[in-house]
């Protein structure tokens, strides 16, 4: 912890993803997906499960519990199951890798 | 730019391949945008909104003016939620707000114990320490010792009060205004506002 008091301005998010996750999960709320007290209690409870294997310091600990909360939600929603979620990814993955440097990346249609 | 940050600067034949956890986010974003759950649009906009947008500069906004108009500030303690709203600063998640006044006999400090709710509106999205384990648990448990981390040394006869928000109420200190400021206007005053010292962590800057 420190009293970072200097002039320019601590980044927002650390990292792309961080504003990623966090960006969907404030969207699915404002749709009407789950209403931010449930979020708040289930994302406590994933912060408190981690919290006990080591002590978290609020960089990407604190997003990957965030995450893993929001990929629970839309589970048990019935909106994106975990098997669905993998595959996506896998998809994701092979499309970086067979993406040359610099061009754009896409998931094939 | 097609890939994320990494530690690697040497040529690659292919686009680097963003962390783990970066591919589950993509994924569920491509799952729910192939479901008509989410717009990609409206989260570039979310993001742009809480990084170059909402910031702690709302929030020095309110303690200037805080300071400089009594009625304003006698409004503020009464109902902050209506007082910001008028100024434009919404709680997107539907929360109230607090406005809490240091004095020289009070000081007050906000933590969120359960996870790190925190008033967006006026300050954005709070910093790593806010939102670490460290600073949850002793905010509470040793309020006067994590001052002390933050090199914030109250008199020992003011009392230290700690809040903790909730994803209902949130809350805002208003710092105490710093001797020599008499006659500085809103904008001036707004310069001595520092986010830690709205989070209760730090006081505001003298002249």
């Amino acid at each position: 912890m420190t009293a970072a008091e200097t002039k320019a301005p601590d980044p927002v998010f650390h990292a792309p993803w961080h504003a990623q996750v966090f960006a969907l999960t404030v969207h699915l709320n404002e749709a009407g997906h789950f209403a931010w007290p449930d979020w708040a209690a289930r994302f406590g409870a994933t912060l408190a499960r981690h919290g006990l294997e080591r002590e978290l310091d609020g960089g990407d600990d604190y997003f990957a519990a965030w995450l893993e909360t929001l990929e629970e939600i839309l589970d048990t929603a019935g909106v994106a199951a975990p098997g669905d979620v993998a595959e996506v990814k896998q998809a994701w993955e092979r499309a970086y890798l067979g993406t040359p440097h610099g061009a754009p990346v896409r998931l094939p249609d | 730019m097609p890939h994320d940050h990494s530690d690697h600067d040497h040529d690659h034949p292919h686009a680097l391949l963003p962390p783990e956890p970066a591919l589950r986010v993509k994924a569920l974003e491509t799952i729910l945008t192939a479901k008509g759950l989410v717009d990609p649009a409206a989260l570039d906009a979310i993001i742009d909104t809480y990084e170059s947008k909402i910031g702690p500069r709302n929030g020095a906004h309110v303690v200037a003016r805080a300071w400089s108009d009594p009625g304003f500030r006698t409004a503020l303690l009464q109902d902050a939620t209506a007082v910001v709203a008028e100024l434009g600063y919404y709680g997107r998640q539907g929360e109230h707000m607090v406005a809490v006044e240091n004095t020289p006999d009070t000081h007050n400090m906000v933590v969120c114990t359960l996870c790190s709710c925190y008033p967006w509106p006026l300050l954005g999205i709070p910093p790593g320490w806010y939102k670490s384990d460290a600073y949850r648990a002793r905010a509470v448990r040793e309020p006067r010792a994590v001052l002390a981390d933050f090199g914030v040394v109250l008199p020992a006869d003011t009392a230290v009060r700690v809040w903790d928000s909730t994803a209902e109420v949130r809350y805002l200190v208003i710092p105490q205004r710093p001797s020599g400021t008499d006659g500085m206007d809103e904008a001036a005053l707004m310069d001595l506002v520092t986010r830690d010292s709205m989070i209760g962590t730090g006081l505001a800057r003298t002249p």
